[in-house]
């Protein structure tokens, strides 16, 4: 088992950073070129978007999911009539292929087809939506399809937690007379930490690996308004024949994880230590 | 003693019956020939290749870059097919180099290849002396189409034959309330509507320093700097629903006569068809502005992955002459939209811009490569992000000069 892992995922990540160092274009070479495909990719204009467009992404997409996750679980808790069917209709999303998906999404979104015209037709002639085609504003889309896709396995997740609360602890907060919001966010969310962190580490990997979203909705556009790093690698990958600069953006992209990984599990590891 | 001579006869006739098998020629094809009017096209090159005793094996993979990538990893590990699509570019250089490709010298020799096909296209196919790569077809990127109905309807009596002339019938379609210019913003397309300007308005020398030369002086010079501006100016007829499009959804748009021009490829026609439209009655196809407006040529070649398997290199060869016959050339293209790669062939029976086309290529001095057929996939591609940048974004034009000239350094 150790062996797969070490071959499998070590292995195969060092071969990716001695491809980044050298000049492999369709096939991999083995020279040396020291680190002029990091030079290159970092003088990338589409490159640097793409970091830019991954970090709003992951900072929205995992607030708002967290948030609306958890207030769906919340709201679920509360012992609802049909909660099972409830349940299932806000995780189906997330059984459903985000190619699909997608698509629907960019249809609806579409200034001529979609919501905008809708509402117009409404009677609004002045209602403007047209984020997608906004070089601006269409990473914001992307967010908004994703956010619609997770939350509900993020409700999943944090209600399991929810119903992992021992009910001694609610009818003690009512005896108290503690206002509802201020348990939750005192009491129970602390006692939830560890669910918080695995879906804080789910999501996190979700954001870090974006692909299928931002190709189904958008391809990378309008232009390359919606690049991503994980479409960057691919493209230059496959279609622009370059090996070199494709692993040199998936070291970078590795290294981005490990500096927000490494600080924490330090941090566990002490703890640990120390109790 | 009776029983082990039939068992003898009837290994030998299953043995034989094996080897009349082996002697048909097998030829597993990766392509991604995959719409309708796609597959009807490679249907025609299939039922030529076994008219000509062989047996096809089609394997065929939706888009380009993943049939591209299969064929790669096919060869590398070891299971190569008897011949992958490829572009008339570049892309399978670094296959050559390699090693990983047979040639097919004896087939262009003996066929005389260096007779009729274009230089461009020789140019690719051939390597270091050697033929690498069957040529199938000619496409050519940067044709303008127009929709009839729409410039009836907009009071437009006649096609534009310049610049200024489409840019008055362009605001003639916005007054009528039509879309002007139907595009798909996806990047390949705004650099389709790039080459097109630069070949109508720069013309065959700036295209070649641009491309071939990658020639600095002529990035930054004044004439260039108008391409980019007449680049920038077209996307102001465009309608807000561009972005994303599908270059068949705007063909489409023209089909329904609601908007009135469409920068695309020749393979436009297959859509025109699918609808029962007829060039001249329907829409309008134009080559290029001027009498001498250069003919782009890209296309499709097939390659043939290294193997000394002898069965395997005799389909090549039978493959690679099947392909470039003249009656398969005229089948296939007819089906395809594009053009013939030679033009010794009858024909009558294209449609008239295919006539159009064929009657240029016929002019060696107006042939010149698409973009791919001199640059690297990767310095196409740098390009291309700039371009789309500079469609989609106010960038100031000197800005995208620099950018370009270093991105071609």
């Amino acid at each position: 088992m150790a062996l797969v892992v070490l071959v499998g995922y070590l292995g195969t990540a060092l071969w990716s950073l001695r491809v980044s160092l050298s000049s492999s274009r369709t096939f991999p070479t083995y020279d040396f070129v020291g680190l002029a495909q990091f030079e290159r990719l970092f003088g990338n204009e589409r490159w640097m978007l793409s970091l830019e467009n991954l970090a709003i992404y992951g900072v929205l997409f995992i607030m708002a999911c967290m948030l609306i996750g958890f207030l769906l679980a919340v709201f679920i808790d509360q012992k609802v009539r049909g909660e099972g069917l409830l349940r299932t209709i806000f995780l189906y999303p997330y059984a459903m292929s985000f190619v699909a998906t997608g698509l629907v999404w960019q249809w609806v979104l579409n200034p001529t087809d979609g919501i905008q015209q809708a509402v117009r037709q409404m009677g609004f002639p002045d209602f403007t939506f047209d984020w997608i085609i906004d070089q601006d504003m269409v990473i914001y889309t992307v967010v908004i399809a994703a956010v619609w896709q997770a939350s509900g396995l993020v409700m999943a997740l944090m209600l399991a937690g929810l119903r992992g609360i021992d009910i001694e602890i609610w009818k003690a907060s009512r005896i108290d007379g503690i206002p509802a919001w201020r348990v939750y966010f005192s009491i129970i969310l602390p006692m939830m930490a560890p669910t918080v962190a695995t879906v804080f580490i789910l999501l996190f990997t979700g954001v870090i690996k974006v692909f299928d979203s931002v190709v189904a909705m958008t391809q990378g556009g309008p232009g390359t308004a919606s690049e991503v790093p994980a479409k960057f690698i691919m493209d230059h990958l496959f279609g622009r024949a370059n090996l070199g600069l494709a692993s040199a953006g998936a070291v970078v992209l590795l290294l981005t994880v490990l500096a927000l990984v490494a600080p924490l599990m330090y941090a566990r590891a002490r703890k640990e230590g120390v109790a | 003693m009776q029983m082990n001579l039939r068992l003898n006869l009837t290994v030998a006739a299953l043995l034989m019956a094996g080897a009349a098998h082996a002697q048909a020629p097998r030829a597993e094809v990766i392509h991604w020939w995959t719409s309708g009017g796609e597959s009807a096209a490679v249907k025609v090159l299939a039922d030529a290749y076994r008219a000509a005793g062989g047996i096809w094996v089609d394997t065929s993979v939706s888009l380009g870059e993943q049939a591209r990538s299969v064929a790669i990893n096919r060869i590398i590990g070891g299971n190569p097919p008897t011949a992958a699509q490829f572009n008339t570019t570049k892309q399978f250089f670094d296959i050559v180099d390699q090693g990983l490709l047979n040639n097919i010298d004896e087939v262009a020799i003996r066929d005389g290849w260096d007779k009729f096909l274009p230089e461009v296209v020789l140019n690719i196919i051939k390597v270091k002396g050697h033929y690498y790569a069957a040529p199938v077809n000619i496409h050519m990127p940067a044709w303008i189409w127009t929709s009839k109905a729409a410039f009836k309807k907009a009071g437009i009596t006649a096609e534009p034959r310049s610049m200024d002339e489409l840019f008055a019938a362009l605001e003639k379609l916005k007054a009528a309330g039509l879309v002007p210019l139907a595009h798909g913003g996806q990047p390949w397309q705004d650099n389709t509507i790039f080459t097109n300007v630069l070949v109508n308005q720069g013309g065959r020398d700036l295209y070649l320093k641009l491309f071939r030369d990658r020639d600095p002086k002529a990035i930054q010079s004044e004439a260039f700097k108008q391409v980019l501006l007449t680049f920038k100016r077209l996307q102001g007829y465009v309608d807000k629903g561009s972005p994303g499009r599908n270059w068949n959804d705007a063909t489409a748009m023209l089909i329904k006569g609601t908007a009135g021009v469409q920068f695309m490829g020749d393979w436009v026609k297959g859509e025109f068809g699918l609808a029962k439209q007829e060039a001249g009655r329907d829409y309008g196809c134009i080559p290029g502005f001027g009498a001498n407006s250069p003919y782009v040529i890209q296309g499709d070649v097939l390659v043939f992955p290294k193997t000394t398997d002898a069965a395997a290199i005799k389909a090549q060869k039978l493959l690679a002459s099947v392909i470039t016959a003249p009656a398969t050339q005229v089948a296939f293209n007819i089906k395809k939209g594009s053009i013939p790669i030679r033009t010794d062939v009858d024909a009558t029976k294209m449609d008239i811009c295919a006539q159009q086309g064929l009657a240029i290529m016929k002019d060696k001095s107006r042939q010149i490569g698409n973009g791919e057929a001199y640059l690297t996939p990767d310095q196409n591609g740098a390009l291309q992000d700039i371009i789309t940048a500079y469609w989609n974004k106010n960038i100031p034009v000197e800005k995208v000069q620099k950018d370009i000239a270093a991105a071609l350094k």
